[in-house]
């Protein structure tokens, strides 16, 4: 705990923490459903190690639930999951050709007038479609890897970076 | 009704088996270390897909169903994630993109 922070904030601090591992202890207790004490051990251990690394990243000084479940969200998932899919089958083909025609790009994606956590969104929007790979955030800027110039600038002509930055407005 | 539903999920599993099979090919195939986890990343999304949707088939209407389909959300949420590691830990550790390839990438801008 850093000093300089007020009673309250401890106190905000707690009650996030706490809810943080009801939250993580009923989902293993819910799923495992074996009630053998090294797992609940085990659990207990995993959930409080889980509230460290989550206190330690900065995770409860920010808004507790930053993303908002709307209809937008979903229409993005889906977005994505068509574009995983697409991009799948472009990568196969490009393994299964003798030639394997690649032709590795690298892009920068200007990401500096979004949020921070929808910077992450839309790194790991990007690298979980295969053929793209976020490297590196640096000032807002992502560095991306790509298999072939054309899935370079299919991801630049995308508009990924503008469909993610819609997801949060209101 | 079962059997269209064994069909299915047979369908399902065989073709999410194909896209693992390209994915570990590809990792043999590719070049560098960036390209190979290009290939790599078709086996956990359209592989992990189509084989965990073909487990919910079989699974019905369960628990088991509905921990299937927490286990595909969770690899998708965080194979991305290991993978922004492994691609940052490489940069850091000073394994170049573009050096590493037989051949240098014809627009790097």
């Amino acid at each position: 705990m850093t000093h300089g922070e007020s009673a309250a904030q401890v106190s905000q601090l707690t009650t996030r923490m706490l809810f943080l591992v009801a939250l993580l202890s009923s989902a293993w207790l819910l799923w495992s459903g074996i009630y053998k004490p090294l797992l609940l051990g085990l659990g207990a251990l995993s959930c409080l190690l889980t509230c460290y690394v989550a206190r330690r990243m900065g995770y409860f000084d920010s808004e507790f639930f930053m993303l908002h479940f709307s209809v937008r969200l979903l229409v993005y998932l889906a977005w994505l999951a068509k574009e995983v899919v697409r991009s799948s089958l472009e990568v196969s083909r490009i393994v299964l050709d003798p030639r394997l025609p690649i032709s590795p790009t690298i892009v920068d994606i200007d990401a500096t007038a979004l949020h921070p956590i929808d910077r992450a969104i839309l790194g790991n929007s990007i690298t979980l479609t295969p053929g793209t790979l976020a490297l590196d955030v640096h000032r807002g800027v992502i560095k991306v890897h790509s298999l072939t110039l054309e899935g370079a600038d299919a991801l630049m002509s995308s508009g990924m970076e503008r469909r993610v930055a819609a997801l949060r407005k209101t | 009704m079962a059997v269209l539903t064994d069909v299915a999920s047979w369908l399902l599993l065989s073709l999410g088996g194909v896209f693992v099979f390209i994915g570990g090919l590809g990792a043999l195939r590719m070049p560098s270390l960036y390209t190979r986890m290009h290939a790599a990343s078709v086996t956990d999304t359209l592989g992990a897909v189509l084989i965990i949707a073909g487990a919910i088939l079989q699974a019905g209407f369960s628990l088991a169903a509905i921990k299937l389909a927490l286990i595909l959300l969770f690899l998708l949420l965080t194979s991305p994630t290991a993978s922004n590691a492994l691609a940052s830990a490489a940069l850091l550790a000073g394994v170049r993109p573009d050096r590493a390839l037989p051949w240098r990438a014809e627009r790097s801008e």
